[in-house]
């Protein structure tokens, strides 16, 4: 069985599977990385750095976007 | 030749700028940016829909390529969180114009002007460009525009109120005082507030209510685009002085 990694995306609960990417999780939500801002346990992760920044057992994300505002 | 004003080293032609929020769709809100001639257009910073991530997003129908967004802090009540929200949107954006708004209340939604001041600072140290919400205070805007906010946005009334400029002569201080651009933002509720705010020698008003409420928007976004033209001409222009009584306009001399 695949081993997963226990995590919380917008205050919510998931298990991803071990060893992915910052960038493969925002994939694995359907999103487009580079339409999104990603916060890692409080930190910026910068774009650039998406792809090499492993998810790790108990991060906590923040997964942004723009959207109507005043 | 052109009436243009610069922000944070940008220039640009239009004096009005306009929010996303509060639209029935984004085609109504997209046809109103074009019909209000905005180049600049605020949006706020939120988590992405997790459980339905194909919903259509903003950028899809307002281009940031074309239209320069202005990541605001709407909702923040501390220092922390609008500075939070704003590192987030500079890495969504990557760029550094940015609305800094602290907010102080729910009820009135004025801003807590210490944690704006604390903010505005902090943005600056982290090579943030803010154009930052404020108190029609000139003494508080000047300790802003000191801190390094790149433009004054005193408040005409308060937010989503559409009561006017209910401060001519607080906004009129501020203007006279700052060395930065200063915009009405909140409080405009039809298009002859905008040319008040334009006449009192604003450089731009910023608006999202009045537009978006009005029973058709996208009318009412070409007329605010007309009425900050025309406030900004009069201003430009200098009206007439006021008289207590009236003055003949045809000559006195050569009546029968």
């Amino acid at each position: 069985m695949q081993e997963t990694v226990s995590i919380r995306v917008n205050g919510s609960h998931r298990r991803v599977p071990a060893g992915i990417s910052v960038a493969d999780l925002a994939l694995e939500l359907g999103l487009e990385p580079a339409k999104v801002a990603v916060e890692r346990n409080l930190e910026i992760v910068p774009r650039s750095a998406l792809a090499e920044v492993i998810v790790e057992d108990g991060d906590d994300y923040e997964i942004v976007t723009f959207v109507g505002g005043g | 030749m052109a009436d243009t004003w610069n922000v944070a080293g940008k220039t640009f032609s239009s004096r009005l700028i306009v929010g996303t929020g509060k639209y029935k769709s984004f085609e109504q809100n997209a046809a109103a940016v074009a019909a209000s001639g905005a180049e600049i257009v605020t949006v706020a910073v939120r988590r992405v829909n997790i459980s339905d991530p194909g919903q259509p997003l903003l950028t899809d129908y307002i281009d940031p390529k074309t239209i320069t967004y202005l990541p605001n802090t709407a909702g923040c009540f501390t220092a922390e969180e609008a500075i939070r929200t704003l590192r987030l949107a500079r890495e969504a954006g990557g760029w550094e114009l940015v609305k800094l708004e602290v907010l102080g209340e729910a009820r009135t939604l004025y801003p807590d002007m210490r944690e704006t001041l604390k903010a505005t600072e902090t943005l600056v140290k982290e090579g943030f460009k803010p154009m930052v919400y404020c108190v029609d205070d000139p003494i508080a805007a000047k300790q802003l525009e000191e801190a390094g906010a790149v433009a004054i946005m005193p408040l005409g009334a308060p937010i989503g109120s559409g009561l006017g400029i209910q401060n001519r002569v607080t906004i009129r201080l501020i203007v006279e005082g700052a060395g930065v651009p200063v915009l009405v933002d909140a409080g405009v509720g039809t298009a002859s507030d905008a040319s008040v705010a334009m006449e009192l020698g604003c450089d731009g008003v910023l608006m999202n209510t009045a537009i978006a409420e009005a029973k058709d928007p996208v009318v009412m976004a070409r007329a605010m685009k007309l009425a900050v033209e025309s406030g900004r001409l009069a201003y430009l222009a200098g009206r007439m002085g006021q008289r207590r009584y009236a003055d003949p306009s045809s000559p006195l001399a050569g009546l029968i």
